[in-house]
Parts: structure tokens; sequence; C-alpha cells
């Protein structure tokens, strides 16, 4: 049914970013129907073998969650992890931002500090948690800091790479119109380096939301990700996967947020 | 034409060297020029021969090591608002749009924009209509229209062409000097063009300036005799043929330099 599908939705680079455009009914009733296949068909094939709920639960009992009294709880745990992400990601965000275009003027800086940067990306935080906890306690704090210290490596490392990006000509031309460094900065080196800029701020994102989770799980009684540790603990498979599903979403809205914020700051390029 | 030299272009012993390992490169070595308000030179010559350097050095980007660049009575230092700039190729910003791209030097200089003069400009080169595209939406040719707007939108006294058509096929080419003369019929500004096109310079230029290298200097200037408007057949003619002919001889037969020992310019 879905084969007369003309490859109007092949021509564009993601089917996700044509979707989100508005563009052509025939894309959004292709998505519905491959949507609809995946999960009545999940749902069939559940119910025909019988596999039971502890395993594997049927779309219909995770769907079956949402409008659960159990709901109440989950809401609020998953405000607990975004309040936990927006203030970790909005200081690592902004530290690395800030720190990618600094450093990336002064070479000798850079050199000395990527190491330590560098450091930082690779090492998984979650494994600083139960460190953090021990020094700041079961509250918000210690995953606050571990948000930032996942997120901003991240976007500062992507940053510095924009920021590297001279056009010698370009900026020759900036300085021929007798532009000052700051302008220099802020009408050349800036949008050159927003396609990074972007990329990084996203990946650091889904980094944080990603340490977020993990960091409830390692303790403190709240957020979504101790409410998974509680639901897969006591076998409540269709809330394990509610919470699962909600935390899924989070991750494509960013992906998608941030793929809209680059076409609009930096379509330019590509 | 007048002989009006209150705003002529001097560059009196222009010196540059880079330093290096092996110790200073002369990039220019006593370059006099003199440029009448109004005349349109180019300058030709082997590459390394400083040519570029000695552009950008009256555009206020390089810092000569001594001699003195001046616009009429004023010593150019920096960047000065009465010499606008063409690069090779457009060098157009990307996320700019064409009008926001002829905007950027009024921007920089916190004037407000000459709507009417920018235009008038755009349709003189034929983009009027495409002031709201971006760069990358037209071909080479265009965005090179676009980049003159640019330059003159502030109606500088000198325009400096760096090899502005470099980039661009044959015809397109041959297009763009037919209305770089035009242009320059109806506005007379003063014009220095670097290139290597030994056609084109001949084509635009009242005078051939031909260089050579290490150290950078002039060595010899060529009057072109052609008279204007001068039309594209010109090129076709043997006057033309053996002046270019004569200019390409004089530069093949430069005292040689070894490759290596060229210096950057």
């Amino acid at each position: 049914m879905s084969q007369s599908n003309n490859n109007a939705g092949l021509a564009s680079p993601t089917g996700l970013a044509s979707g989100l455009g508005g563009q052509g009914m025939r894309e959004v009733v292709a998505i519905i129907a491959v949507a609809f296949i995946v999960i009545g068909g999940g749902e069939f094939l559940l119910r025909a073998f019988d596999v039971p709920q502890f395993i594997l639960p049927t779309p219909s009992a995770i769907g079956a969650v949402f409008a659960s009294s159990e709901m109440a709880t989950i809401g609020q745990h998953y405000g607990y992890t975004l309040v936990e992400l927006f203030a970790g990601y909005a200081i690592g965000a902004s530290v690395g931002l800030v720190l990618a275009a600094v450093i990336t003027q002064f070479p000798f800086v850079e050199k000395v500090i990527t190491p330590y940067i560098l450091l930082l990306v690779t090492t998984p935080m979650l494994a600083l948690v139960p460190l953090l906890i021990l020094n700041f306690g079961f509250g918000y704090a210690p995953r606050i800091i571990a948000v930032a210290l996942a997120s901003g490596p991240m976007v500062m490392i992507n940053a510095a790479t924009g920021f590297r990006r001279v056009d010698t000509m370009k900026i020759a031309l900036a300085r021929s119109c007798g532009a000052s460094t700051l302008q220099i900065f802020t009408k050349i080196r800036v949008p050159m380096a927003m396609p990074m800029v972007i990329v990084g701020l996203m990946i650091g994102a889904i980094f944080g939301m990603i340490t977020a989770v993990g960091a409830e799980m390692s303790g403190g009684g709240f957020g979504l990700g101790s409410r998974l540790t509680t639901y897969s603990s006591t076998l409540r498979m269709p809330e394990f996967f509610a919470c699962i599903l909600i935390l899924a979403v989070t991750g494509i809205t960013i992906y998608a947020f941030f793929f809209w914020l680059g076409k609009k700051l930096a379509g330019w390029e590509s | 034409m007048n002989q009006t030299t209150d705003k002529a272009l001097n560059v009196r012993g222009a010196t540059k060297t880079y330093g290096t390992q092996t110790g200073g490169v002369h990039a220019l070595k006593d370059v006099d020029l003199t440029v009448r308000q109004g005349e349109f030179i180019s300058i030709v010559g082997p590459s390394g021969c400083g040519k570029t350097t000695l552009l950008w050095s009256i555009a206020g980007l390089h810092k000569l090591t001594s001699g003195a660049i001046a616009l009429g009575d004023e010593f150019i230092t920096g960047p000065h608002p009465s010499i606008g700039m063409m690069f090779q190729e457009a060098n157009l910003l990307p996320w700019r749009s064409i009008r926001k791209n002829i905007e950027l030097p009024f921007e920089i200089r916190h004037r407000r924009p000459d709507a009417a003069r920018i235009d008038s400009l755009l349709n003189r080169v034929g983009l009027g209509g495409f002031g709201d595209r971006m760069p990358r939406e037209l071909s080479g040719g265009m965005q090179q229209r676009a980049s003159i707007v640019r330059a003159l939108a502030s109606d500088p006294t000198v325009l400096l062409m760096d090899e502005p058509f470099g980039a661009l096929d044959a015809f397109t080419r041959d297009e763009m000097n037919k209305l770089v003369e035009e242009i320059w019929l109806e506005s007379r500004k003063t014009v220095i063009l670097i290139t290597h096109s030994i056609a084109e310079a001949v084509f635009l230029a009242d005078k051939v300036y031909i260089m050579s290298a290490r150290p950078g200097q002039i060595s010899r200037v060529i009057d072109v005799p052609f008279p204007r408007p001068r039309s594209l057949d010109l090129m076709e003619t043997r006057e033309f043929f053996d002046l270019v002919n004569l200019i390409k001889h004089d530069i093949q037969h430069q005292p040689k330099v070894p490759n290596a020992a060229r210096g950057a310019a």
C-alpha cells in the first residue's frame, strides 16, 4: 500500500526533516503507515507467541501506562530529569562555548588546554557520579555537575573546530572595510563557526541527557533514571518501557530542535 | 581627460621584506607608482613578483617595511574608506544574501547603506531582483558581479582588483571585462587591476605595469593606445595581439630566478 510512494521521500535528505517541514501528504501517510505496521506487528507477534509481559510488554500495555495513574509519578520524575538536564546543560554549554571562542584565538593556550578537554570528552562522566554523590550528597548537585561535565567538553571541542576555521580572504575582506578585531569575530568568525557550534550543542545536549539518566540510576531516588531502576527491579516492564519511550522522544526532540536551529542559522552550508 | 591630480595615488619607495630562515626576501623593493585620478592601470608579472603584496599594501592590509603610499595628500597606513577592493573569486559571505553582502562594508563602518545606489548598481550589472538570493544560488559570473557592486556601493575613489576573474570561464571573463570597462567609463574610478591574463590587462587598462620577481620591482610600463570604448573585437586585431605578445615576451625574458628562491607574494 505504501509502495505507490513515488520516491518523493527518498529524495529528501532525511525523512524526519522533511516530515517536520510539512512536505507532502504522501510522506506523512507513509510514516504513519510504517509506524502502524511496526507497532501493530509487534503487538501481534508478542500476543501470538504469548511472550510474558515481564520479558517484553506489548505496545498496547506500554500505551496503557500513559493513561494510568502511574503517569502522574512518571511525569513528576521526568520533570526532575529535565531540570537537571537544562541546568547542567546551560552551565556546560555556555562555559564550553565561551572557552572555545576564547581559546581558539590564542593558539598557545589552546595547545596547553586541549589535552585536558580531550580527557574530559573521553572520560565517561557516569563513572564519576558515585564520587560526586559522595561529595555533594543525593540532591540535584551531583547530577547537574555530571551533566555539565558531559555536555560542556562536547560543545567545546566541536565549537573549537568551528572557530578554528579561518578563511584568510574573508577576514581580509572585512579588514579592507576597516573591521575591528571584534567585528571580524562577530561578522566572520562566528557565522563561519556556526555549523560546528550547532553540531556541538546537539551532541552536548544528547550526552547531557544520557548522563542525567545514568546519574539518576546511580542513586538519589528521584528522576526518570531512578524510576527505571525501580520498575526493572520490580518487573514492571510496561512502566519501564513507557519511561524509555519518553526518553527516546526527548532525544528525538533535542535532535529535531537543533536540526531546525541549524537550518535557520547555518543553512548556507551544504 | 582632465589631469586632476588631487586624488592621485602615489606609491614611493615601497619596500616589503619577509623574514625567512634563510634571510629576508624582498617581496617589493623601491617600487614607485603614480596613478592619476580616473586612470585604469593593470599590473602583470610572474607569480611571486610581489604584485599582490603591492595591491594589499595599497589596500592597507599589509604594512610596508619602508616607503609610503598616499591617496591625494593622505597617507595610507590602514584600510581607507575611499579605497574599495575586489578579491580573487567573488569572496561573498555564503551566510548572507546578496544584498546583505553588499551592505557589509556599510555595516562595518556603522553607516546606513545607500539603498538607492545599491539598487541602481545591481540593475546596472544585471542583478536587479537578485538581492535576496543567497550567493550559492548564483553562478560564478553573477557572484563576481555582486562583488563589483559591493566594492562600488560606498563610492570609493580607488578600486583595487586582485585577480578578480581568474576563476571564471573564458566567455564569462570576456563579458565581465566588457562590463568593467563600461562601468569604469561611467564612473571614472581610479582602478588598479592585478591579473594573470595579459589580454585582460591590455583590454582594460590605460597602462600596463610589468613587474619582475626577486626583488619585486616594476620593470616596464607600457601605454595602451587603443581608443575607448573598446569592443571585444579589439582582442582579435593584430595590434592587440602584438601588444600582448610584446608583454608576454618581456615577462618570459626576465632574468630567471630559481623556483625555490621565490618568495611568497
